[in-house]
């Protein structure tokens, strides 16, 4: 296992997975807050499609976490804000 | 340096089963080629790994089908990358495509150390777009809740991470899709509580004679049905989950059966315990590329609309082509063949010999036939049910983006008079957010028009970018000719 950093806590993970793949394998299903219903989101097409799964990586917002290959070195936030598109 | 000639004879875009074969055999008839995928390794959806690097901690063979075919694929690709005439572009997302009198232009960001950006341009006389579909949603109470993903996301999840989504795990929709997404979880552990199939048990019935002409497809079914036994999975016909329910995360869905015309029966609703659910209604061609670039489309017969293309997998615009499910979907065998098509049509055009033999061409020819007949029945067996809105409640998010309501889509057609889903959109903001309608733009469009096929907006930036990316666009154009290949 190798681990990252995501809202200042360690989590582990199998290298090769994505940064969703690592969240949900650790039972996080949600981490975004939606701007208007403040309803929790997390993964839900995999593929890219939904937007659904944003996260900040290194200070980047509005990242893909399910076409993110997680790495040891990554610093990911995910509740900060809502969706990432304003900034 | 500064050049901007052509940096190949080929752009694939995809590299799934159809990209493959075409990139495979366009190399074997001499072509130079550049294979784009935004993945960071080739297969598509259909064949998705995880990194090479991670192949022996994250184990799937067990997931796959036709694995034989991938790996001759991918040693044909290697060998052709040995030869120099191969440019792979892995982690490379396509965000526009122009044409001009010279050929095309694919802009794409190279994201393999994304976050980071940098631009890349590639030039080509000829392109071929071979991007795939994804999952036809329509929406239902509760839908968007945690632990509720599409049938490919969980897919995904499994074949490129590993990752069993849930313990109990509830399944819906339509499609043969259900079964192998049924049989790799349970498979792996988890407990599928329900499998719901709209259809009904006889929906094969009516016309049988394009499943027993492809007695490999029943065979197919009859091996995940096996699995499903085995692990004893409850497979439910003329069944949909018709809501799912929890607070910060989905914990059961209430599943009802379905009167011919696809609305819930009432009195037959019932709660299932789950903590995660798939759901698929087939799927939508991923035309982005395609859509701005004017070729003509055509109606598929399962409500989508897909490219036209003739029998050599031509589009109306000189040099562009398409294979695989951009063309209709009909599964990997039919996108293999089709691929092969494609690039022996580019040979010809380009002047070049044939990689196939007459009687060769003629057989993957016949493939295609078989597998798009196929495809038709399998569209007409499994429809997305005429009356599936009767499931939706005034204050069911359709637009999961702008968490626009089907109160609100159904006002604009009421008393906005919007006929179609741009109208929609213009409205109420559905489909204008972050995945640009892709996700709720087939369900708004059976709203509002059920009675013709759904066509997606005309995106011109087909993935988003930073401005830093675009910044580096001339940069980029700069590097055409002496891009670094790994």
């Amino acid at each position: 296992m190798t681990r990252m950093t995501v809202d200042g806590e360690p989590l582990d993970f199998t290298e090769g997975q994505t940064v969703a793949a690592a969240l949900v394998a650790a039972g996080r299903v949600a981490w975004r807050t939606t701007r208007v219903g403040r309803r929790p989101r997390g993964v839900f097409c995999g593929i890219g499609v939904c937007f659904d799964c944003l996260v900040t990586v290194d200070g980047v917002r509005g990242q893909r976490a399910c076409l993110l290959p997680a790495r040891a070195d990554m610093t990911v936030t995910t509740r900060e804000d809502d969706d990432g598109d304003d900034g | 340096m500064g050049t901007t000639g052509e940096t190949a004879d080929l752009v694939v875009v995809g590299a799934g089963p159809a990209g493959l074969a075409a990139a495979v055999t366009a190399l074997a008839g001499g072509l130079r080629v550049a294979l784009v995928d935004s993945a960071g390794t080739v297969g598509g959806q259909f064949w998705r790994h995880p990194p090479d690097t991670a192949r022996a901690a994250i184990p799937t063979a067990d997931l796959h089908h036709g694995l034989r075919d991938y790996r001759a694929l991918r040693e044909a690709l290697a060998a052709a990358g040995d030869r120099g005439r191969l440019d792979l572009r892995l982690a490379h997302h396509v965000w526009s495509v122009t044409r001009d009198e010279d050929g095309f232009t694919v802009h794409t960001v190279d994201r393999r150390r994304a976050p980071e950006e940098t631009a890349v341009t590639l030039r080509a006389p000829r392109l071929l777009v071979a991007t795939g579909a994804y999952d036809r949603q329509l929406p239902f109470p509760g839908w968007d809740l945690p632990g509720v993903l599409t049938l490919g996301g969980l897919q995904a999840l499994l074949k490129g991470g590993g990752v069993v989504a849930g313990d109990r795990v509830a399944l819906g929709g339509t499609g043969p899709f259900l079964l192998p997404v049924a049989a790799a979880l349970a498979a792996r552990g988890a407990r599928v509580v329900t499998v719901c199939e709209a259809a009904g048990p006889s929906a094969w019935l009516r016309s049988p004679g394009p499943l027993l002409r492809n007695p490999a497809k029943g065979a197919e079914g009859a091996r995940y049905g096996l699995t499903l036994a085995r692990h004893g999975v409850r497979f439910r016909p003329r069944t949909a989950i018709v809501a799912a329910e929890g607070t910060d995360r989905v914990t059961s869905v209430e599943i009802a059966s379905l009167a011919a015309d696809g609305s819930p029966r009432p009195g037959t609703e019932r709660r299932v315990e789950a903590d995660t659910v798939g759901v698929g209604w087939g799927f939508v061609p991923q035309l982005d590329l395609l859509v701005p670039l004017g070729c003509a489309l055509a109606d598929s017969d399962d409500g989508s609309t897909v490219v036209a293309v003739d029998a050599g997998q031509r589009t109306t615009v000189p040099g562009l082509y398409a294979a695989g499910e951009v063309c209709g979907v009909g599964g990997a065998r039919l996108s293999l063949a089709e691929g092969r098509l494609a690039a022996e049509s580019v040979l010809a055009d380009h002047g070049a010999a044939p990689v196939l033999g007459r009687g060769r061409r003629a057989a993957v020819r016949a493939t295609v036939k078989r597998h798009r007949a196929f495809a038709r029945a399998l569209a007409r067996a499994h429809p997305v049910p005429s009356a599936w809105s009767r499931w939706l409640t005034d204050d069911t998010v359709v637009c999961r983006c702008e968490e626009v309501t089907a109160g609100a889509v159904r006002a604009a057609r009421t008393d906005g008079g919007a006929r179609d889903h741009r109208q929609v959109k213009q409205l109420t903001r559905a489909g204008m957010g972050w995945c640009q309608g892709r996700v709720c733009g087939p369900a708004v469009h059976c709203l509002v028009a059920p009675h013709r096929s759904y066509t997606p907006t005309e995106r011109l930036v087909a993935t988003p970018l930073t401005l830093g990316a675009l910044a580096d666009l001339d940069h980029a154009r700069e590097n055409t000719g002496g891009a670094a290949h790994e």
